[in-house]
């Protein structure tokens, strides 16, 4: 066996034990530690993936002694090594960005605590990508959420408090849910790896003996995961948690933490049930429903909001709406469209958080759009990354958000139903529009000179922004220019999944 | 024929012309002194002892959010939602019920859960992992890296209680309101520590403190035996590290926190978890490394039923148990005081 194979094991169990090892280092070697452990994540990602290409095949790694239906296994294909790349690289960027914020707005005897919980999430989101056993997956969205719902509050705030509270009221529901889903599946069939548990499917399916069970446990499913990642009727956790959190934390958690979810339910319908059986269940046409229902209604929340940064944090409500009704369509161009659009979402919502903290100084009060007009040319990357986020955002061409819709469009086309073509197109041209009437306006308005100086507040662009921001710039222009090869990737990594 | 407008600035028309020409901001008033007068007021009537967590802007959103649920359209849809919602929950409830009537039957030899994996988790777990208690040898063997991740589940959430509830001396000023209290009375020997109301306190409970010097011994015991025991008989790392940490516990409510820190102070707690964290994960590191490339461990398995038998489970299990006991009274600690 080749032994760039075990590099995904070693990726996850460097994250998981500089967890530990940083509670007791000082906040700066904590930091130290966890930039360390992200970048080296990150190129070990490379690896794999430049390994998987080379071979074309995706390769099963026993996790332990065992083969198997016995042991815990993981899996890795194209798919999932350029993602878990993409992630890591994602997680840097927020984080440099985030660099100054960070130190501002923790307290100093809990920032090592902060690199902990980033350290056990970045363990948490390889092992959902990674992983080939569904219970490996509830165990490791644990981790997620909890780590999550650290991040939210670390800034201390009663805000935070609040939003945090939410966030884990709803996110333990979410995971009640897949709890119950598991355990259905788990007694229908007998096995929790992903890929025997498929096959006594199949064999559920033809013989029409525990199709109820099924049934349930497949809804309980998807509306965990939707729960989790804030699917248009269960999101009102997200603009608190995402709006109000130290930069760092927003970013990683709109561009991250909810997309690792996503990941587990691409396994789930691909390789858990398989796409006939979820078409014949019908619930691809209810996450098509309330995708395109979130598409509009968040984006009509957003323009109501005073305050840009939960303004950003509701069209993540639409984004993810996007997603979801790529998955609803249930075809093989809709799906790669909804993994494009992961991606593109990931590298412009982090920019744009990273942006705004830029705009304002990392201070919510100065968040709200009047206060941030003419804030562009205070700080003029911050101001730069807003418009080029925002406009990712609206899709113009030329950056990801455009490349994102146009292959929604193209699914939309190849269609077979009529109906379904015409209401998608409509969602997508109208959700557009929403996008553009506040994603347009408020990038005019942070351009829009101040003509009395003295309502301004100062902040200044570090260094770290610098590079966060150019760094992100360039990810949307790869995404938005040079989508071909992503795409064939994204394809031949859903072909095998 | 229109009416003409005497309040014509404060039309949405002009204020919406005055956007597009790019006017200045409305400046929104520097309220800062307010809040802070507010939270100082608030902080001496003690009716919020929690007053350094309740940032200032957070007053006024309180204030406009009780404004806000008291009008009448918000109670009226907060009843249909009440209604909706205990609708939605029987419904639900109901669904999942009337699904356990389509599920197999629990135990029946035909049940799907009745296959090879459980066959030969049963049949052949002795042998391969040299365990008696088939539970232990399916999650640190056969399953290990999952019982890893739930391991790691602990941990992140003492951190994040952490998080929500450390205060290191000092910080908060009902607990300085209380030290200064216990150092008029003259009581020196609490008044470095006091940090929760003396009325619940029942370190003076001479009952308490009896029957606790009885049991505390035989709990510990008793948790270390199931820590050793968990390959022969039921128990492992996470029933003896839960019994572990409820012995500590009692200790604790006997004794006070004085002296539990004469053994177990934030120190020891640190090399504790972390020190059975690392070395945890590197076991697992090792074991999973091998057993996916094939190598033999040189960890011997030793013989079955012997209490050195199982290879790396005895350690493995010795590990959680001191990560959960730590966990527990990590967690116990941070609601009683704040600190450790």
């Amino acid at each position: 066996m080749d032994w760039i194979r075990n590099l995904p094991l070693i990726a996850i169990l460097l994250s998981m034990v500089s967890g530990p090892v940083s509670s007791v280092l000082s906040g700066r070697a904590a930091r130290r530690v966890s930039f360390f452990v992200v970048v080296t994540s990150g190129i070990l990602s490379i690896l794999v993936f430049w390994y998987v290409l080379r071979t074309g095949e995706p390769f099963t790694y026993k996790m332990g002694a065992f083969p198997a239906p016995f042991g815990n296994e993981i899996r890795v294909g194209v798919l999932e090594a350029m993602t878990a790349t993409f992630f890591c690289f994602i997680m840097l960027l927020s984080l440099i960005g985030g660099y100054h914020f960070t130190a501002a707005d923790i307290a100093e005897d809990r920032e090592n605590l902060f690199y902990i919980l980033i350290n056990l999430l970045l363990a948490s989101l390889l092992a959902l990508i990674y992983t080939n056993d569904l219970f490996t997956g509830y165990v490791f969205i644990e981790i997620n959420t909890i780590s999550a719902c650290g991040l939210i509050m670390i800034r201390g705030w009663g805000r935070n408090l609040l939003a945090a509270v939410k966030y884990m009221i709803m996110s333990l529901l979410g995971s009640g849910l897949l709890l119950i889903a598991i355990s259905i599946l788990y007694g229908i069939t007998g096995h929790l790896l992903m890929e025997p548990m498929h096959e006594s499917i199949v064999d559920i399916v033809r013989e029409g003996t525990y199709t109820e069970p099924l049934t349930v446990a497949v809804g309980l499913f998807c509306v965990g995961i939707a729960i989790k990642s804030a699917l248009f009727p269960f999101h009102s956790w997200l603009p608190d948690a995402y709006g109000y959190s130290t930069c760092a934390s927003s970013a990683i958690l709109s561009s991250l933490v909810s997309k690792g979810y996503i990941f587990l339910l691409i396994k789930f319908f691909y390789r858990v049930i398989g796409t006939d059986i979820i078409r014949s269940i019908q619930v691809d046409d209810v996450l098509f429903v309330f995708g395109i229902a979130g598409m509009l209604i968040g984006s009509m929340s957003a323009i109501q909001q005073p305050d840009v940064g939960r303004m950003i944090a509701f069209s993540s409500v639409a984004q993810i709406g996007y997603i979801y009704m790529g998955f609803g369509i249930n075809t093989e161009a809709g799906v790669i469209a909804s993994i494009f659009h992961i991606l593109a979402h990931a590298a412009g919502k982090s920019l744009l958080f990273v942006s705004l903290n830029g705009l304002s100084g990392g201070n919510w009060e100065n968040m709200n759009y009047r206060k941030l007009r003419g804030a562009a040319y205070r700080n003029r990357i911050a101001g730069v990354g807003f418009a080029v986020g925002s406009l990712s955002m609206v899709g113009i061409p030329l950056l990801a958000g455009f490349t994102s819709k146009v292959y929604f469009a193209q699914a939309a086309f190849a269609l077979p139903s009529r109906s379904k073509m015409l209401v998608m197109l409509v969602a997508l041209a109208v959700s557009t529009i929403l996008n553009a009437m506040y994603f347009i306006g408020q990038t005019i308005n942070i351009y829009t000179p101040l003509q009395r100086k003295d309502t301004a507040f100062s902040v200044k662009a570090g260094k770290a922004m610098w590079v966060a921001v150019v760094s992100f710039i360039v990810i949307n222009l790869l995404l938005g220019i040079g989508s071909e090869p992503i795409f064939s990737w994204i394809q031949t990594g859903l072909s095998r999944f | 024929m229109s009416r003409i407008r005497k309040d014509y600035e404060k039309s949405r028309r002009a204020r919406f012309l005055s956007f597009v020409r790019g006017d200045d901001p409305v400046v929104t008033p520097d309220r800062t002194e307010e809040w802070k007068r507010k939270v100082e007021e608030r902080a001496e009537s003690d009716r919020l002892e929690n007053a350094s967590y309740l940032e200032l802007p957070d007053i006024d959103l309180q204030a406009r959010e009780r404004e806000r649920i008291n009008t009448k359209g918000v109670r009226v849809f907060r009843r249909i939602y009440y209604v909706l919602a205990l609708v939605m929950c029987f419904l639900i409830a109901g669904m999942l019920i009337l699904n356990i009537a389509y599920m197999p039957e629990f135990g029946s030899a035909t049940a799907p859960t009745d296959n090879e994996v459980a066959e030969r988790y049963l049949e052949k777990g002795g042998e391969e992992t040299g365990v008696v208690n088939a539970v232990t040898g399916m999650i640190l063997q056969y399953r290990a890296f999952d019982t890893f991740g739930e391991t790691n589940v602990l941990f992140i959430g003492a951190c994040t209680v952490i998080i929500l509830l450390l205060h290191r001396e000092g910080e908060n000023a009902a607990n300085r309101r209380r030290k200064k209290e216990a150092e008029e009375a003259g009581d020196t020997a609490e008044s470095d520590r006091v940090t929760f109301s003396p009325e619940y306190d029942r370190r003076g409970d001479i009952i308490l403190q009896k029957i606790a010097s009885l049991v505390v011994p035989m709990i510990f015991l008793f948790g270390l035996y199931i820590l050793l025991n968990g390959h022969l008989s039921p128990g492992g790392g996470f029933s003896g590290g839960a019994v572990l940490g409820a012995g500590l516990i009692l200790y604790n409510q006997a004794f006070g926190f004085r002296r539990t820190e004469r053994f177990f102070d934030e120190k020891i707690y640190d090399v504790l978890k972390v020190g059975s964290l690392c070395l945890y994960a590197m076991i697992i590191g090792y074991y999973l490394f091998t057993g996916a490339n094939g190598i033999a461990s040189i960890v011997p398995l030793g013989r079955l039923g012997d209490i050195l038998s199982s290879g790396l489970i005895l350690p493995i299990n010795l590990l959680v148990g001191v990560e959960v006991a730590c966990t527990m009274y990590a967690f116990y600690a941070l609601f009683r005081k704040g600190s450790f």
